[in-house]
């Protein structure tokens, strides 16, 4: 196995425009069947069996089979954890079975060890060199394998992400989350209520503060985004709602849910699902002789951008992070916001859409604009698309959806979710907290 | 109210034990005087790794607040809904703390106040530092 170093990541300002910019493509997509979570039986549905059978997608609709994957990059995630992602020690101890399910491995977390032991015609693939065991989160991780292709690392990347999902309750199962000591990190928290992991409570103050700031209320603003983000899910041909079942939600729905952080409502965290997503990165030369219609990697970041200065992240501290994040991307990609065609921010926490929305300046929108901005017509049949796949809330917490989206757009491939203004470029992003894991899209390599 | 119990570490024990005396410092840095909270093993503005501790006047504003009905933590669980609010301290206002604004009913806490700190016993010996408003 191959190990990587960090030497790659763009995780920084002033590092101009991305050097392999447009020589890099993705090439295909696939996706798993979206479940609520692992039933714990059933062995066609386990994360390790849709990895394969996304990624077995994700070629075909590159038209590549197996044999032409030089590089695997799995991401080995499983966000699903008690306290800390570690879904192995989440709930009771479940029962293993015969191999290849004798550990947790291939049931709720997949390694790449798992992939290759467990899809024979990549294990026979000779080619299959390029191999890394540290392989971040979607986002971070398209970008690393860009610039993987891009460094010669490998001609054609797989890239799986795995989302799992069990039975009870998120994140709830141990550590300062069950006991009554608040240690290390959590001491300067948890006695008052507040988790460190919990980024709704850490985005919810800030858009408070800007509420406040604007004279906006909670419901004015996120409801016509959250409702548009389940309307565009509901035209989205994989995700959670289309196929399981349909959301149908309203504004009086959205506006009397059950508040979790209030003002912040059910609806607006994205709804953890159990699912794969696979790309195929390749050069932009590559993707010009394969099946689809290339859609051009300009720039991608990677790290972090650091956190609170003190007890809470606040709305300046907020609004500063996610300026320098739209302004790592704008640099790379040597794009302005005036360009950006397709917009799918990172929306797993609702609170990032108007701080994204702002810090991007997509269509213009500027600061304390974005409530009057979502008061037009957001539509993918308008102006002014946003969000139009969907993005994690409206077709679960996959967090594909926003650079499916922005590929489908681009190939002109978005049914009736493609939008009807111009789709040239686009702006694609998972971020939890601060984190600057965006790609910059086009379907030109100029 | 039950509480999290703080569990102090070796950067955090000075902090913790001016509490339980009923004090509230926070880090000074010995090279630029610059503040901080929580404690931290360098100075955030210049860097600094020689740090000591100041009292401070135990005065702050309320700047923002929400109310948690499905915590993360459990264990508060049956405190649901209560107020989780973030003070600013006056002397230096890019240091905020958490506090669930004792005596002040859900929703109803009034951002802008001002508030004084006071100290809340959760367990035998141990305080935590909590807010209310200024008489």
């Amino acid at each position: 196995m191959t190990t990587v170093d960090n030497s790659w990541k763009r995780d920084r300002e002033g590092l101009g425009v991305w050097p392999h910019r447009g020589k890099v493509a993705i090439a295909g997509w696939g996706m798993s069947p979206v479940d609520r979570r692992w039933d714990g039986v059933s062995m066609d549905r386990t994360l390790g069996a849709f990895a394969i059978l996304a990624a077995m997608r994700a070629l075909e609709d590159a038209g590549l089979k197996p044999e032409d994957v030089d590089g695997l990059l799995q991401c080995p995630n499983n966000m699903a954890g008690a306290a800390s992602g570690s879904s192995a020690s989440w709930g009771p101890s479940r029962p293993y079975f015969a191999a290849p399910y004798d550990s947790e491995d291939g049931l709720t977390i997949v390694t790449n060890k798992w992939i290759v032991n467990n899809w024979p015609e990549l294990n026979a693939n000779k080619n299959l060199t390029y191999i890394p065991d540290s392989v971040p989160d979607i986002g971070e991780g398209l970008g690393m394998a860009a610039q993987a292709v891009a460094d010669g690392k490998c001609k054609v990347a797989l890239y799986i992400y795995t989302a799992n999902n069990l039975e009870g309750r998120y994140r709830r199962g141990e550590g300062n989350a069950v006991q009554n000591r608040a240690e290390g990190p959590a001491q300067w928290n948890a006695p008052w209520g507040a988790n460190v992991i919990d980024l709704q409570l850490f985005s919810t103050i800030p858009l408070r503060q800007y509420l406040r700031k604007y004279n906006a209320t909670w419901d004015e603003l996120m409801a016509p985004m959250i409702l548009n983000e389940h309307r565009n899910g509901s035209m989205t041909s994989w995700g959670f709602y289309s196929t399981n079942e349909a959301s149908g939600l309203t504004y009086e729905d959205y506006t009397n849910a059950r508040p979790i952080t209030w003002p912040a409502k059910i609806w607006d965290y994205d709804r953890p699902v159990n699912a794969v997503g696979a790309f195929v990165v390749t050069s932009g030369e590559r993707a010009r002789d394969l099946k689809q219609k290339p859609v051009y990697v300009l720039n991608h970041n990677a790290g972090g951008l650091g956190g609170a200065r003190s007890s809470h992240m606040t709305m300046d501290e907020w609004e500063a992070g996610m300026a320098k994040i739209a302004r790592m991307a704008y640099e790379g990609s040597g794009l302005q916001p005036k360009d950006i065609d397709i917009f799918n921010p990172y929306d797993g926490f609702s609170p990032f859409l108007p701080f994204s929305l702002e810090a991007f300046q997509w269509h213009g929108v500027g600061k304390g604009e974005a409530a009057d901005f979502v008061k037009g017509d957001i539509r993918v049949e308008g102006a002014h698309p946003l969000h139009s796949g969907g993005g994690n809330l409206g077709n679960g917490r996959t967090r594909t959806a926003m650079y499916i989206d922005s590929i489908q757009q681009l190939r002109g491939q978005a049914g009736a979710r493609q939008v009807s203004v111009k789709a040239e470029t686009a702006i694609a992003g998972y971020a939890p907290a601060l984190t600057p894991w965006y790609l910059v899209l086009a379907n030109s390599p100029d | 109210m039950p509480k999290l119990v703080p569990v102090a570490d070796e950067l955090s024990k000075p902090f913790w034990d001016a509490v339980n005396e009923r004090k509230l410092v926070v880090q000074q840095c010995r090279a630029c005087n610059a503040l901080q909270y929580p404690p931290r093993p360098r100075c955030q503005d210049c860097g600094g790794e020689s740090l000591g501790w100041k009292e401070t006047s135990g005065r702050g504003h309320i700047l923002e607040f929400v109310v948690l009905q499905d915590s993360h933590i459990p264990y508060r669980a049956p405190d649901q809904p209560f107020n989780l609010a973030v003070v600013t301290l006056d002397e230096e206002p890019r240091i905020n703390f958490f506090a669930n604004m004792l005596g002040i009913a859900p929703f109803e806490v009034p951002v802008g106040a001002a508030v004084e700190v006071i100290f809340e016993e959760v367990a035998p010996g141990q305080l935590i530092h909590e807010w209310k408003v200024a008489e």
